[in-house]
């Protein structure tokens, strides 16, 4: 199980990365490696060129904007774990970290990376859809912003353009207190989730909700945000049977099916993480 | 590609000895240290990023050495399983442990196991039986169930509050 | 002689290496000149190879030489040899080092591809272009011996391998006066090895020729050398293969496989070292894998839940070929009645070709099939008497008073299965006794809180201490260390400081005096192999024996030296010494002497050497027994299973290491639990493996494994010296059945029965859904 042969380009700069993708053909961009390198070494990936963006400046770093968190693509998900500013403004992040991969895996593996490969039982891309993510996309041919919302064509199939990157993405974080939860459910610790749920809510001054959001990752082949129990919710106060009637809304997911998941099993968990998420997004959302 | 080997010379800190060598730009970094360099004591089990046998600690965290190229180790400071002990022999705490609990069998997870272990608990001695199975979650041992080892490494961490 | 060392968890003589990355595996190892292999293997379960075109391959960067079968010529015409043969056989097929005309799984070998990188021969490898004429697989283990099932070999006239009956008693007037009689069919999952180290070979043939050496990862060195031996026509002292520091064997690696045969033959061709590493994926289509089977029984019980008979057929599936013979239908058949007294079994076993990976034991062998098969059937008669489970165990045991007990079954030799001591019921008592009788309490106050509890049983009984024989020679060096060989391999276990433990006790000398070298065959000359937990009795009684030898030895030549009687001399601190005394000569000294000086002659009547080679012959089994608790929590809207106890109660004779018997329990029950819950090697309708990473096939990780707690009951074997029985499958073989057990028992409110396994939490969530009641029918 060792890579084949490809040409390996380590840039130091976004405008030198720009130039190789503007240059080249059949390459496959390595970030932390985690997914790209399994699928080298298992020869899945046959990329004539690798662009490893780890020397690229500027790409690994998070940071308070007007627009919520801006983390670079580079940022590895240690980095993310552990920054304060994460604990600060997207606390379901950190907890739905703790479901990714390993500490070796985390130690490497990037926030951008994670966007890019869309495993569709991902949690990250379930966080960045919770936060309605922004996603800044450069290339030779300019740079441009996309919402994860648009970013999943397919199965593992970003919008990205074979001569575009991923140099950073914008959370748009909640402002002033709210609550958070995140349910997995994996058949082992650090698995890819089966399925996994985040869920937001804010609460008004009358302790009705006033904002609710709600992610599902392994349900599509994309992140699935949960519109309609969002709608539900707001307005009312987050008692366990509110909650359980929008955790309900889950199991009119038309879910995947796989060799060994289905698609019934899937929707059914869809709906218990939901509401186990929600209750605690609820107990934290009330103090 | 032609199939013509690119190499690339890199220069890396490994266990305290500064190493300069070229490589096929397509090797992992598991492959570099035990061929290149014959420190066999890292273990190849999976080679795609599960198992846990490959982990070295680079600057100072724990990573998978099959998934990273050995170029990306340029201007690196690596420690592996050889390099856990004193120059003087003296073994780490974690290496110690394992000894004294049955923390190992057959030995072929076992560096994995104590590279992981002597990053995490170095960096927070006052883990919990928890933090050690989630720290060791992504490092597979057919051999011994994990108890000892968990074990071991309660132990070690013990070692290692007393001794800071 | 004070005992000093047996019976004490003495730290491991194996560690200090192996934990500062100082071992050696076969992986380690690097010959100059040494050429890395890469197989093309087959990408279907059956088919015919039209034709095999190498001509672009050969001319890639790097690349020496691409072997076929018809490359190697004569030299690899046949099949590879069947180790244990035996009359029932009707299609004796073993695999080709390398395919000739057809495969039969995927994964089966078919070029060797030697090149100066295993990268170079990856990318020649993929470049060797093959054109195959796929053929009907035989997958479906239900099916296969029906009329018009597709064939695994495409020469035969069906899929079996042989029918194998077995049993004792009147089964058809037990069963027809029984009071009860519950039937129901089981489905047994394979998995697979999953060592840590994956296989690998390095052969490095004799500038000379005709001979050479070989590096292993295996368990059977002796074996590899007897039948390449045999398959080249080289003398057997020719071909030397060692096993070196070996990572994880659990029995598949007990197997000569294709590679070892293809690397020889390559290398004697090409007259120059190859290594070959099998990487994780080759792991999951190349190394042997265990346990498909599937059951249709009936068992008898009277009024009071005693159970009286067995009767059932399974199919077993064994692949494509059949390495190991009939070996595990044979196992399996004579590991019925487990630990009950039964008044009769009627078994009939009918093992079956498949186009799947070739099957040899895996941890337990067969065992763990029979024993998840008798501990559902005791679970299906308490359930259906409403009794408790642990009571119907208890009532149907064999009894303690019954030893030595012959079961009515035939072992694989013709002779029949005794066991020799146990006490099975006290051992299930121990188990509760440690674990608590507040179960069904917590399992009622849990339920009424929407918690699932679960408590289930697994009783075992396993033969240990295989024949034929294992052997050892202890030699006392001029310095006073003790060096002691063995043919016995360890993956692992320990076995060297089990050896040492042994040796040392007898001549009274430190642990860490005594070297041990094991596993190659040019070190010791006869050795069998390290499978069905035989090791610690059979090579440590050998080592026994010898080690008694030397002792007796030195008692006699020190007595003669100090001109004291031979019965007032002890063994001490590397000393012969006269009792009581400071008149004493080191061991070492006696050593130099016996070890001869120039015109100097011996000392009369006492031969050269301090050392004594023995072989223990092993001629009786010696049966281990135990019962496992395990108590789980299911989330039924999840399906999780989160096991929050597992107590272990067991008994293998004498412990010569209690550490190191626990070790082996703790590894094999957690085996046990992953093919419980997690091991799952999934094919497709046309034979091809779809969980051939480890992010698809699950193995057991510390986040998800309990403590596992052990007592230890000591019922000394009468059949060796030692007084030990095995204890390398025991933690194995009731695992998965306590595990259901528990899982089911838990699930009691909503009546499901579970007859399979693994089980997962999809399965379990369906299975509550179904809601079904007992399908038991009486």
């Amino acid at each position: 199980m060792k890579a084949p042969p490809f040409a390996y380009h380590d840039p130091r700069s976004v405008a030198e990365l720009k130039g190789l993708l503007g240059s080249l053909e059949n390459l496959r961009i390595l970030a932390g490696g985690q997914s790209l390198m399994p699928m080298l070494n298992m020869r899945y990936a046959m990329p004539d060129h690798v662009i490893d963006i780890n020397r690229v400046d500027g790409l690994s770093g998070i940071e308070k904007t007007a627009d919520g968190l801006r983390i670079g693509a580079m940022t590895r998900q240690r980095a993310v774990e552990r920054d304060p500013l994460t604990a600060r403004h997207a606390p379901v992040f950190v907890e739905a970290l703790q479901w990714v991969g390993h500490v070796q895996t985390r130690s490497r593996g990037t926030f951008g990376g994670s966007l890019c490969h869309l495993d569709p039982s991902s949690e990250q891309p379930c966080v960045a859809a919770l936060y309605d993510a922004v996603l800044h996309v450069s290339g030779p041919r300019g740079d441009r912003d996309v919402s994860i919302h648009d970013w999943v064509l397919g199965y593992m199939t970003p919008a990205l353009e074979p001569d575009e990157a991923l140099l950073a993405v914008t959370l748009k974080t909640w402002d002033g207190p709210h609550g958070y939860g995140f349910e997995e459910f994996a058949r082992r610790h650090g698995d890819y989730a089966i399925v996994c749920a985040g869920a937001l809510l804010q609460l008004d001054a009358s302790g009705k909700i006033a904002r609710a959001a709600i992610s599902l990752a392994g349900v599509d082949v994309m992140p699935v945000r949960l519109r309609e129990a969002e709608a539900l919710l707001v307005g009312r106060t987050p008692d366990a049977a509110t909650l359980a009637e929008a955790a309900a809304c889950a199991k009119a997911i038309e879910c995947m099916s796989d060799a060994q998941i289905s698609g019934d099993y899937r929707r059914k968990l869809a709906a218990t993480l939901t509401r186990r998420a929600l209750t605690s997004a609820a107990a934290r959302a009330k103090g | 590609m032609d199939g013509i080997e690119e190499k690339r010379r890199i220069r890396l800190v490994v266990n305290g000895r500064t190493v300069e060598r070229e490589v096929s730009t397509r090797k992992h970094l598991g492959d570099f240290l035990r061929e290149d360099l014959r420190l066999t004591g890292t273990h190849l089990a999976c080679e795609h990023g599960v198992c846990g046998s490959c982990t070295v600690i680079a600057d100072g965290v724990p990573v998978r050495s099959c998934l990273m190229l050995a170029v990306q180790a340029e201007g690196m400071v690596i420690r592996t399983v050889e390099g856990l002990a004193e120059p003087d022999g003296t073994l780490h705490p974690i290496q110690e442990a394992f000894h004294e609990k049955h923390g190992l069998q057959c030995g072929f997870c076992t560096p994995g196991m104590l590279t992981t272990l002597a990053a995490v608990i170095e960096e927070n001695p006052s883990i919990d039986e928890a933090g050690i199975r989630d720290a060791i979650s992504g490092n597979i041992c057919r051999c011994t169930g994990y108890e000892t080892i968990v074990d071991a490494a309660l132990s070690a961490a013990a070692t290692m509050r007393q001794g800071a | 002689m004070g005992v000093r060392y047996f019976g004490a968890s003495v730290r491991r003589l194996e560690d200090p290496k192996l934990i500062t990355g100082r071992g050696t595996y076969v992986d380690d190892i690097a010959i100059p000149g040494m050429l890395h292999v890469a197989f093309v293997r087959s990408p279907h379960a059956h088919a015919r190879i039209v034709s095999i075109d190498a001509e672009a391959a050969r001319g890639m960067p790097g690349v020496h030489a691409v072997l076929t079968a018809e490359d190697l010529g004569e030299a690899a015409a046949k099949p590879m040899i069947l180790p244990v043969p035996a009359p029932i056989i009707k299609q004796a097929k073993t695999q080709y080092p390398l395919a000739r005309s057809s495969v039969h799984f995927v994964g089966d070998t078919i070029a060797v591809v030697a090149a100066e990188t295993r990268a170079q021969a990856e990318d020649a490898a993929a470049m060797v272009m093959v054109d195959f004429d796929p053929l009907p697989a035989s997958v479906d283990l239900d099916r296969a011996l029906q009329p018009g099932a597709p064939l695994a070999h495409e020469d035969s006239p069906d899929n079996l391998i042989a029918t194998l009956k077995g049993g004792f008693g009147d089964a058809a007037g037990i069963f027809a006066k029984a009071p009860h009689v519950f039937r129901e069919r089981l489905e047994l999952h394979r998995g697979g090895c999953h060592s840590m180290e994956c296989r690998g070979v390095v052969v490095r043939p004799d500038p000379m020729g005709g001979r050479f050496e070989m590096w292993s990862s295996t368990q059977v060195p002796y074996m590899v050398r007897r039948y390449l031996a045999e398959y080249l026509g080289l003398e057997e002292n020719g071909v030397r293969v060692v096993a070196p520091d070996v990572g994880g064997g659990f029995g598949p690696k007990a197997v000569v496989y294709a590679e070892e045969y293809a690397l020889a033959l390559a290398a004697l061709h090409l007259k120059q070292p190859l290594k070959w590493i099998e990487d994780r994926r080759e792991h999951f289509v190349a190394t042997t894998q265990q346990r498909d089977q599937i059951w249709e029984y009936e068992v008898a019980a009277d009024a009071d839940g005693r159970m009286l008979g067995f009767r059932g057929t399974g199919l077993h599936d064994n692949g494509a070929y059949i390495p190991y013979g009939i070996v595990l239908p044979a196992t399996g058949m004579a590991s019925f009645p487990g630990p009950y007294a039964l008044d009769c079994v009627d078994v009939t076993i009918h093992s079956i070709f498949t186009n799947m990976v070739p099957n040899t034991p895996v941890r337990g062998a067969a065992r763990p099939n029979t024993c998840f098969i008798l501990e559902r059937a005791a679970d299906l008669v308490a359930r259906n008497l409403n009794m408790d489970p642990a009571e119907v165990r208890r009532r149907s045991f064999v009894k303690t008073e019954q030893m030595p007990y012959t079961t009515g079954m035939k072992a694989r030799d013709g002779s029949a299965v005794a066991y020799d001591s146990g006490d099975y019921g006290r051992c299930l008592d121990m188990a509760f006794e440690h674990y608590g009788a507040d179960f069904r309490a917590r399992q009622a106050a849990a339920r009424a809180e929407g918690r699932y509890l679960g408590l289930g049983i697994g009783s075992y009984v396993e033969d240990t201490g295989l024949a034929p024989f294992e052997g050892a020679t202890v030699r006392v060096q001029p310095d006073g260390k003790i060096h002691l060989q063995t043919g016995a391999a360890a993956q692992g276990q320990g076995h060297k400081t089990v050896f040492a433990q042994i040796c040392a006790d007898l001549l009274g000398v430190r642990i860490e005096d005594v070297t041990v070298e094991a596993a190659d065959t040019a070190a010791f000359p006869l050795g069998i192999g390290t499978v069905a937990s035989r090791v610690a009795v059979v090579g440590g009684s050998s080592v026994h024996m010898a080690a008694s030898e030397v002792r007796t030895k030195a008692i006699k030549v020190g007595a003669q030296l100090l001109e004291a009687a031979e019965a007032d001399m002890e063994l001490e601190a590397g000393f012969v010494r006269v009792a009581g005394t400071d008149r004493k000569i080191a061991l070492g000294d006696i050593a130099l002497k016996l070890n001869g000086l120039f015109g100097t002659p011996m000392m009369k009547g006492i031969e050269p050497g301090l050392a004594a080679t023995s072989y223990y012959e092993a001629r009786e089994l010696t049966f281990a027994n135990g019962s496992n608790l395990c108590e789980v929590e299911v989330d039924i809207e999840t399906g999780a299973v989160k096991i929050l106890r597992y107590v272990v109660a067991h008994d293998c004779g004498r412990l010569i290491n209690p550490m190191l018997v626990d070790g082996q329990i703790r590894g094999g029950v957690v085996h046990g639990i992953g093919n419980a819950l997690f091991e799952r090697m999934i094919y497709d309708e046309s034979g091809q493996p779809l969980t051939t990473n480890y992010g698809e096939y699950l193995l057991p990780l510390a986040t998800e494994m309990p403590r596992i707690e052990i007592v230890h009951m000591e019922s000394p074997s009468p059949r060796n010296p030692l007084g030990v029985k095995g204890a390398g499958e025991g933690g194995t073989i009731p695992a998965t059945a306590a595990v259901i057990s528990a899982v089911e028992d838990a699930l009691s409110p909503f009546g499901v029965r579970i007859t399979k396994h693994p089980i997962s939490p999809q399965d379990i969530v369906e299975m509550i859904d179904a809601g079904r009641p007992a399908e038991a029918a009486e």
